[in-house]
């Protein structure tokens, strides 16, 4: 009997060891140092009271884009309280224990940017919501009927400005990892070439004019490479250099398509759309050369436009649906894929949790920010004509 | 007097294929003085140089000759080199009728379009100045860099038919437009399948 008493006893704790969440991570928790965040998570709740016009516009559209929904003060989990007369002072308090967690006012700047300041001090004492990115800034295509420029603004759209005025095709920009400055493919000489523009002075240079094609520019996060998608030998391949133009690598030599190159944070690795025998997916293959690895999509049609997660865990990429394309995530080692929103062209934010992408809308597309775990999702604030191709900068 | 012709004929013809053999280099090419082709009203009796100095020559359709440029199966023909026409005039209307058309999500040259290359081919052998800026262009079912990718296929694909049917590669520019240029911006299948083209933009060199 003591016998059975004690095999009863192990049987049960064994059980309870082998389900409890410290041993057994759920298929889709994402461990990131101490934060986590779920696939399919609720939106935290929080009340704001006391702000008004542009700061509390402001606050509203950072806190739900960093995936919190506003609701009414007996609702909420947490309280923000403030005001905005001459400049923002604010208070995040839990509802449950009353405790304040934040109580701070802010100074200098404008109005805008101490409510965005805000917003990313109340986000980083909310637990699993990771660092605030309502103080960054995207670069993105803007259609200029025939032509297209390269625009740069704010996160939510504000602040926005020309970074080209060529009347040409500048088209597909990349932010150039850590500085003011962007890559992208311009006609401007006549052919797609690949150029890098420092923002603080407006001075560009070409660093890719290869013979045919120049596309697809994507810097490492290291700084040292850039990834690119080049015909220079005869049929479109991805292709990998120095930031300083030496040491041209040809990553991928076939007929088959590749296209959208991105980089793994380590900056070992670059991954890309590519079609192999007969069949779309994404690959990646180290940046020295070698072996293609495929990073399995399954359930989801023709992948493309892969960027994978600062933090290393995700791979965001557009996956086609009958007429329309859909934003999906996918481990960055392959498996099962989430769809997440309709939309393409997903670039992470620094936080590996927030993505800009573009949709589409009516005859154009208009650039739209979502909130990976509760799949919220706010359109950037309307830029003239049809916006697309962003990239958040990191 | 004959005989003399024939040779020289036949010298020339080994040198330009020799020329042409050893691909599209970058940097200067090499320089060769051919006299003019004489009878036929539509050949060019100027000699045959290329725009600047160092630029590989345009090569004429020598009777009985062959231009053989080697298409590697897996990489293609290396494209043009960059500005090498720059400054020409465009027409966009001259060998508009001969654009080429593909299949969604397709960068292979269709056989019924056979006969448009063969009259893009044919006009620039009969005439020997101008150049070919082949364009490739995508319909919107597809994402942007994709797109632009694909255009780029395209392109480089009617180019290297143009080559098969004997025409130096350095007298066709490639460029992908993506889905930036369609022929028709409506949304429907006919509009669609009117975009995914390499159209021919005829090039004169200045002061022609």
């Amino acid at each position: 009997m003591k016998t059975f008493k004690l095999l009863l006893t192990t049987f049960a704790l064994g059980c309870l060891v082998g389900s409890s969440p410290a041993l057994r991570a759920a298929d889709d928790e994402v461990v990131v140092g101490k934060t986590t965040w779920s696939l399919n998570a609720k939106p935290t709740l929080l009340s704001l009271s006391g702000f008004s016009g542009e700061v509390e516009q402001a606050l509203r559209f950072d806190l739900e884009v960093m995936g919190c929904k506003i609701v009414p003060a007996t609702e909420a989990q947490y309280q923000v309280t403030g005001s905005n007369n001459g400049r923002v002072e604010g208070r995040l308090i839990d509802a449950i224990s009353k405790a304040q967690l934040l109580g701070k006012a802010y100074a200098g700047g404008t109005q805008r940017q101490q409510a965005h300041a805000l917003a990313d001090d109340i986000v980083a004492l909310l637990p699993n919501h990771g660092k605030g990115i309502a103080r960054t800034r995207i670069a993105f295509k803007m259609d200029t009927g025939r032509n297209s420029e390269i625009g740069v603004s704010d996160y939510d759209g504000f602040g926005a400005q020309t970074a080209t005025s060529d009347s040409t095709l500048n088209v597909a920009p990349a932010w150039a990892p850590g500085r003011n400055a962007i890559y992208y493919t311009s006609y401007k000489l006549g052919s797609p070439d690949i150029f890098l523009q420092d923002l603080s002075t407006g001075n560009r240079q070409a660093v890719a004019q290869f013979a045919g094609s120049n596309l697809s520019p994507s810097p490492s996060p290291d700084r040292q490479k850039l990834a690119m998608i080049l015909s220079k030998d005869g049929w479109t391949d991805v292709y990998a250099m120095n930031t300083d133009g030496s040491g041209v690598v040809r990553l991928t030599k076939s007929r088959e398509d590749e296209s959208s190159p991105c980089w793994s944070p380590d900056s070992k690795y670059v991954c890309f759309a590519a079609k192999v025998s007969e069949r779309r997916g994404l690959y990646r293959i180290s940046a020295t050369g070698g072996d293609m690895q495929r990073i399995s999509t399954a359930g989801v049609s023709s992948p493309t436009e892969p960027d994978w997660s600062p933090d290393g865990k995700w791979i965001a990429f557009t996956a086609q649906r009958g007429g329309g394309f859909d934003i999906c995530v996918v481990p960055s080692q392959g498996g099962s894929v989430t769809v997440l929103v309709e939309g393409e062209d997903p670039s992470w934010a620094p936080n590996s949790r927030n993505l800009v992408y573009a949709r589409r809308s009516g005859a154009g597309r208009v650039l739209s920010l979502l909130d990976v775990p509760t799949k919220q999702f706010k359109d950037v604030r309307r830029i003239s004509g049809s916006a697309s191709q962003p990239s958040w900068a990191k | 007097m004959k005989l003399n012709r024939l040779a020289t004929l036949l010298t020339l013809g080994l040198a330009l294929t020799t020329l042409v053999a050893t691909g599209c280099k970058k940097g200067p090419g090499y320089k060769t003085d051919i006299p003019g082709r004489t009878g036929g009203g539509t050949a060019s009796s100027r000699p045959l140089t290329g725009p600047g100095l160092g630029q590989p020559l345009n090569s004429p359709d020598l009777a009985g000759g062959t231009t053989v440029t080697p298409i590697d199966p897996e990489y293609g023909i290396p494209p043009s080199a960059k500005h090498g026409h720059e400054g020409w005039a465009e027409d966009a209307t001259a060998l508009a009728a001969e654009s080429v058309h593909f299949a969604f999500d397709s960068a292979t040259v269709r056989n019924d379009d056979r006969a448009k290359l063969e009259n893009v081919a044919s006009y620039l052998k009969t005439h020997a100045t101008n150049a070919v800026r082949v364009e490739g262009n995508c319909d919107k079912r597809g994402t942007e860099e994709y797109n632009r990718s694909l255009g780029e296929r395209r392109a480089l694909a009617a180019r290297e038919e143009l080559v098969k049917l004997g025409i130096a590669p350095d007298r066709l520019d490639t460029i992908s437009y993506g889905e930036d240029r369609p022929a028709d911006p409506a949304d429907n299948d006919g509009a669609y399948a009117k975009n995914r083209r390499a159209d021919f933009i005829l090039l004169s060199p200045p002061g022609r």
